[in-house]
Order: structure tokens, then sequence, then C-alpha cells
């Protein structure tokens, strides 16, 4: 599949492009079976030292039990986890170097914030003055040092989150786990909580692996997102090539929205690759070369942002074709159109609403034409 | 709509208490008699508890009843919140069913069977039988009932908290106490305390376990009761019911100022935010 540059995508950090970089983490050929359901299918995985890694995927995809056998709370049936060079089999986990925000906060409720946060320190027997001093800078990290007395059931949903992770990062963890982390807290308070862990991980330079269900909270806070579906890994990439550059039909549908038009290969002429769709008068022309041969099925995805919509005939309409507004969504800062294209295709437009009217040029059963260029959707063959 | 309760509702309710109270009311009247006869009343006096102050052969059957009921809440309480530990954790082994159901099963066994089975054990392994017998035997029955209480306080522990402490470099063991055992206190406290009532007032058990030189209060007074009512056995039992009652009271006071000053701080920290 034809790599490029997309976006803008700052490749100063892209350890994964280096083949002689050493993994920080490595799963290696893990198998996790839970009676006859296997969790996690013979799976291999690099991660890099100071990335920020999301694992996304739905409700047992086996996102979690990769996470839980990292931090030791499952054994794989077969293969190796090796973190920093040491290999973990047999390691129990209050021996890992790693630390785990867990997804309910798992707060110790008969502790105050600040004992919940000395808790892990203290086990490593520390002198009281640099327990007290480590708790200190974490309360400040995490803007606590006011609550610093109270009992967690005496904090708010995203005071106790932070609390959370105050604690799992005091120990400085080679690694620290982010399980769901963000799942308890509404909407506003999500996303600034997101960007916020961004930055502390950029400040702390620490390694990070989130598990999230959330395909934009991954896509905000990630460096690489590994989409998961039953036990195996689907496609490894920048959030930018995730979505952009999707690998298979799975990706392309989980990750936001998507046209997806079943067409047969028509013809391949060096660059360029020509598709056939029922219903559509003229080919559709793709800049991408495909592994397909002439003939075969496969699928034409396109994301809706880059479908547009006029009145008049496009008039280098390479790729074109008419269609009858179906359904309107105004959501403010977009509108989404639903176009009737053929009889079984209805494509999606979402168009950015630049302009302060109320009153809409395009309703409802208006016959619209839409357009797209040939380098802005992708040929997936599975 | 009517308003305020109805006249059946009422009558229901006055019969229920009164079937309930009534006898325990009469009992502590007439602790306060004045006449050595049960029945007739011949005016107030606090006497009988003076004479049953005096009285040896109550005070040191009290002091058994109590060491007994302290020992064997104690052990039952050890063993009944491994016992709950295990249930709750273990998830499906093979034999499960029975374990939980031999655990529970003392709570339906007719006390008399578990009082003479236990005598044929006792027997059979020619073991004196005392104070010590009936700790045993107070024990066995006393830890199904902290079992239950305990595991449904386990019921709705959130596993992730143990996990957490894991994480944090607390090994299995230390985990337990420092954090399992706190959070699962007050669940313990109670059973304790359920085991501890239940010792203190067993006679059949007791009776069949005992020996010579441990004679606890209820088999006192009601050795005594055979001999003829004393208004000094009404004295001793208005003071048990004194104290049980208290007990009670108390725990729920506390529990409730705990739970509602717990709703304040949450709702307050929800408002601040």
């Amino acid at each position: 599949m034809a790599k490029k540059p997309i976006g803008p995508v700052r490749r100063s950090f892209a350890p994964w492009e280096n083949p002689d970089a050493k993994p920080f983490i490595e799963f290696r050929n893990v198998t996790k079976r839970f009676g006859d359901f296997t969790a996690v299918d013979n799976l291999s995985l690099k991660i890099y030292e100071r990335e920020f890694f999301a694992l996304l995927g739905g409700s047992g995809c086996g996102k979690t039990t990769m996470m839980r056998m990292l931090a030791g709370f499952e054994e794989p049936n077969e293969g190796e986890i090796f973190l920093d060079g040491q290999n973990l089999r047999g390691v129990p986990p209050y021996r890992r170097p790693a630390n785990m925000m867990f997804q309910s906060y798992a707060l110790f409720p008969h502790m105050t914030v600040e004992g919940n946060v000395a808790f892990g320190l203290k086990q490593d027997r520390l002198p009281k003055g640099e327990i007290e001093a480590r708790v200190q800078e974490m309360l400040k990290l995490v803007k606590l040092e006011a609550f610093a007395k109270r009992k967690p059931h005496q904090l708010s949903g995203g005071q106790r989150q932070r609390v959370a992770l105050a604690r799992s990062l005091a120990k400085k963890p080679k690694v620290l786990l982010l399980d769901e982390p963000l799942g308890a807290l509404d909407r506003k308070l999500r996303e600034e909580t997101q960007f916020e862990l961004t930055d502390l991980q950029a400040e702390l330079g620490m390694t990070f692996l989130i598990v999230t269900h959330d395909q934009e909270e991954a896509m905000t806070v990630a460096d690489r997102i590994a989409v998961m579906d039953k036990g195996r890994i689907i496609q490894v990439a920048t959030p930018a090539e995730i979505y952009e550059v999707p690998n298979s039909r799975f990706v392309a549908d989980f990750i936001g929205s998507i046209n997806m038009i079943e067409a047969k290969v028509a013809t391949r002429n060096g660059e360029a690759t020509h598709l056939r769709a029922s219903g559509f008068d003229r080919e559709i022309v793709v800049d991408q070369q495909t592994e397909a041969s002439v003939g075969d099925t496969v699928w034409f995805a396109i994301r809706p942002e880059k479908v547009r919509l006029s009145f008049d005939a496009p008039a280098d309409g390479c790729n074109a074709v008419q269609g009858e507004i179906w359904d309107i969504g105004y959501l403010g800062d977009v509108s989404i159109f639903h176009a009737k294209a053929t009889e079984d295709v209805v494509l999606k437009s979402t168009v950015a609403n630049v302009t302060r009217t109320v009153e809409r040029p395009i309703s409802w059963d208006d016959r619209v034409w839409l357009s797209w260029d040939r380098d802005a959707g992708v040929i997936l063959t599975r | 709509m009517r308003k305020g309760p109805s006249w059946f509702n009422v009558t229901s309710l006055v019969l229920g208490f009164s079937f309930l109270y009534l006898p325990i009311v009469l009992l502590v009247i007439y602790s306060f008699n004045e006449s050595k006869l049960v029945t007739v009343w011949g005016g107030f006096s606090t006497k009988w508890y003076g004479e049953m102050l005096r009285n040896q052969q109550l005070l040191d059957a009290a002091w058994v009843t109590i060491r007994v009921a302290f020992a064997s809440a104690t052990i039952a309480t050890v063993l009944g919140t491994l016992a709950a530990l295990v249930l709750a954790r273990s998830g499906r082994f093979s034999g499960r069913t029975l374990f939980s159901g031999m655990i529970y099963a003392p709570l339906v066994m007719p006390e008399v069977i578990l009082g003479l089975s236990l005598l044929l054990l006792f027997v059979a392994i020619d073991q004196a039988r005392g104070f010590w017998t009936i700790i045993i035997a107070h024990t066995t029955f006393a830890m199904c009932y902290v079992a239950i209480v305990v595991q449904s306080r386990l019921a709705g522990f959130d596993r992730s908290v143990e996990e957490a402490a894991l994480d944090l470099g607390c090994p299995p063991v230390k985990t337990f106490f420092a954090i399992t055992l706190p959070i699962i206190l007050p669940g313990v406290i109670a059973g304790w305390m359920l085991a501890f009532t239940l010792s203190l007032d067993d006679l059949v058990i007791a009776s069949f376990t005992t020996g010579p030189g441990a004679t606890t209060l209820p088999m006192r007074i009601y050795s005594q009761v055979r001999l003829g009512v004393t208004p000094e056995i009404n004295a001793v039992c208005t003071l048990l019911v004194a104290f049980v009652t208290v007990g009670v009271i108390a725990t729920s006071i506390v529990t409730k100022r705990q739970e509602v000053q717990r709703q304040r701080d949450m709702r307050r920290a929800e408002a601040q935010a």
C-alpha cells in the first residue's frame, strides 16, 4: 500500500520506524485463554520507551487482558512478555516495575488522599521525609494539595480520578498502565483531562499504555494506536494513519464515520486504479496501487468530510455521482448530509458551517453532485 | 387519599408489638417487685438487684458465660471470616457446593442434634468436658453466622482495590491486613457481636457439652426456674436485656451517624467540583 505523508505530521518522535530501535515493552506470540474463550490470540507487539501507546477496541477484544498480563494479574498461556529487557514470566504483580490506574480508580476508602498516594512508596520502605516530599510533589502535579487530608468519598469524581493518577505515578514506574482512565468522567472534563494526560506524559517522559474503547480518546492522547478485535491486533499505526490509511474495513468502520462502496477492479494502470461500482455511471479512479487483480471485489472507503456537495456538475469531475438529499443532520459546527446515489448506496458528506446563516442552501430532495479527489479515498481488500 | 394510618394498621401494630414485648416488659416490671412472690405486686423495690449481686453462684455463672462468649466469638470470627473469604473469592472449585453447604448446615441443624453429636465426639475422644468444650461447641455453630455476615460484606467488595495494593508493591498477606481487613471490618465486628450474643444466650448446646465447674448463666437461670421463679431471676434477666439492648442501639446509632456523615460528605464533594 502506498504510504505518503498525510496532514501535518511531525516525525520528531517515531522510534517504531527505526528497525534498530530496542522495544521497551514486547509481547512475543502471547496467547491467553479463559476456558474455551481465547481472549488474546498469538499476539505480538512492540512498544517503545517514552511512547504513549493506546490499545483500542470494543468490549471483549482482549485489550484489558493485555494490560492485566503486563501488570501481572494474568499469566499468558503461551508466549513471553518483556519489559525493559526483563522477561516477566512468573514475576508477581508486586515486583513488577509497572503501575496501573484502574478504571474504578480503586482508591483505598479507609485512607486519606495522602495515605493513598504514599502507599506505594511505603512498600519500598523509603525514608519518611522522602515519602512526604514525593507525596507533596505528586499532589501538586495533579493540583490536589488542598485535599491531602480528605478521604476518597469526600472527593468529586474528577478529583478521585486525579488521586488515582497521582498514586500510580508516585513510584515513578517504568510504564504507567491506564485502564479506561476517563470513562467515568463527563464529556467536558474528559476532553480537558485527555490533554492534561498528554502534557503530563511529555513532561514526565514516561511510557504510558492506555486501554480504551473511545476512539476519540485514543486519537487525542496516543502516539500510536493498536486497533484490536477478537484477541488480535488489526492495525498498529499513528492516529492519522489509522484514520486516513486504514488497512481493513474493520478499522475504517471502527474509527470515525466512513462511506464504504463495494466495487470491482476494472483496470490497473501504474499509479491509479479504476473501480466499477454497480449503479455508478462512471468508474471511480483512485490514486493507489492495490494487490487485488482485475475483476476482484474490493471496497472503496472515503471519509464524509472528503465528499464535496454541489448543485453544478464539478468541472474536472473525475469522481462524481449524482444523488438526492435524503437526510440532513445539523450539529452546529458541521452538517451531515445523507445523499442517495444509487438504490443501495447512501453517501454521507459533512460540510463545515463556515458562514453564520440559519437558512441552509441545500435542502431535502435536492438533486446534488457528490464529488471527491482521486487521492481522497482508499481501496480496502479485506 | 386518606391521611394517617388506618385503624386496621394501628391495631395490627399494637397487637404485634404487644405480642413481642409485653412479656419482656412484665419481666422488667416484676424485677422491681418488693414481694417475694413473683405474681403478686408488693410495691416498688430494687432489693432483688442487691440480692442478685450477693448470689455467688449467679455471679460465677455470669463470669463463665462472658469468658465463653468472648473466646468462642473471637475464634468463630477468625474461622468464619476465612470461610467467607474462601467462598467469596475462590470462584468455582470442585466441591464448592458441598463446602458452602457444610458451612451453613449448623444454621438449620436442630440445636439438640448439634449438642448431642458434640457430646458424643467429646466422649469418643475422651475429652474432659467443661469450659473449653463449651467454647469449641459455641465456635462451631457461631462460625456459620459470622461467615454469612462477612460474606455479605465481601459481596460488594471491589477487588481492584486489592489489585491496586499488589500493583503498588504490597505482597498478598500484607495486602489482606492493610487493605482487605480494614474495609470488611464492619462486617467482621458485626459477625463477632452476633457470635457473642448467640453464645451468651445459648442453653441447649451448652448443657450438652458442659462439665463440672462450667455452668453458664442461661443454665443457672434455667435450673433455678425449675425450683420456682424468684424476682432475683427477673432482675438478672432485666440486666441481660438491658445489656443487649444498649449494645444494639449504640451500634445502630454509630453506623447511622457514619452513613449520614458519609452521604453529606459525598454531596458536598460533588457540589464543590
